[in-house]
């Protein structure tokens, strides 16, 4: 594996039972692949919580991923409301997501603790009334 | 412990995935918030929930878990059936309630298989 493969998701707005397609993919093409299981677990939930976030908190957005031979990148970019406490929102437990979200299993508040916890590098860029790009690396 | 071992002890139900029931599961964790499952990664285990969505499977898939056992009653819709099918995941549905089953497979030898 030379070259950098890239691929593009788009996250649709609203759509609660569909939230986790698009890390599915990326996770059954990385077994193909024949990346490590750690590896291939650790993208796949980290994107996972992030397609969930963009879902509840942002309408949606785009998820790009490129895999080289040393990591996996995921690019995570919405058009939603912005963080407006980075630190609070990476408490555990912290949520701003609404009551309704907590009986579909998420906004326990663990969904960025999650995304650092299984990416070796996170980055945050968020501006409120913007949108929010999160971008995670995982090594290989 | 097989999943049938699991079938048996919690009187459940298989859905999906009666072709699976001789895979051996490791560990269990009972939950009904999926960042609270994903949070720590465990080796061939069963979920037990209530929540009863597709984001169950979802979960599921993310984290290699082998059996979703749904409690007190819960059925899934065909969607979430077919969703497991397709990831290769048993479904299986109890009418105990969470504690009562929790209980029995850790009386049984099932652990968390989590150090923290």
């Amino acid at each position: 594996m030379s070259d950098t493969i890239k691929l593009h998701y788009t996250v649709s707005p609203d759509d609660f039972t569909r939230a986790g397609e698009a890390s599915g993919d990326v996770k059954s093409k990385l077994k193909k692949m024949g990346v490590s299981p750690e590896a291939v677990r650790k993208v796949a939930i980290a994107m996972y919580e992030g397609e969930i976030n963009m879902v509840i908190h942002a309408d949606g957005g785009d998820i790009d991923v490129e895999i080289s031979e040393d990591d996996i990148t995921m690019i995570l970019a919405d058009k939603g409301p912005g963080i407006a406490d980075i630190e609070k929102a990476m408490q555990a437990g912290w949520s701003t997501a609404p009551d309704n979200i907590r009986s579909l299993g998420f906004g326990a508040g663990m969904g960025l603790p999650n995304m650092k916890k299984y990416s070796d590098d996170m980055k945050i860029e968020t501006e409120l009334g913007v949108g929010t790009t999160v971008t995670m690396k995982v090594n290989m | 412990m097989t999943v049938n071992d699991i079938k048996k002890l919690l009187d459940a139900k298989i859905l999906c995935g009666e072709e699976y029931a001789e895979r051996e599961v490791h560990t269990a964790c009972g939950s009904d918030m999926m960042s609270d499952v994903l949070a720590f990664v465990k080796d061939q285990s069963v979920l037990l929930t209530g929540l009863c969505n597709p984001q169950a499977v979802r979960t599921a898939e993310m984290m290699d878990i082998v059996c979703i056992v749904f409690v007190r009653g819960k059925m899934p819709d065909e969607s979430i059936i077919e969703l497991a099918e397709e990831r290769e995941i048993v479904l299986m549905s109890t009418d105990m309630r969470m504690f009562p089953a929790c209980g029995i497979l850790y009386e049984n030898g099932l652990r968390g298989g989590v150090d923290n």
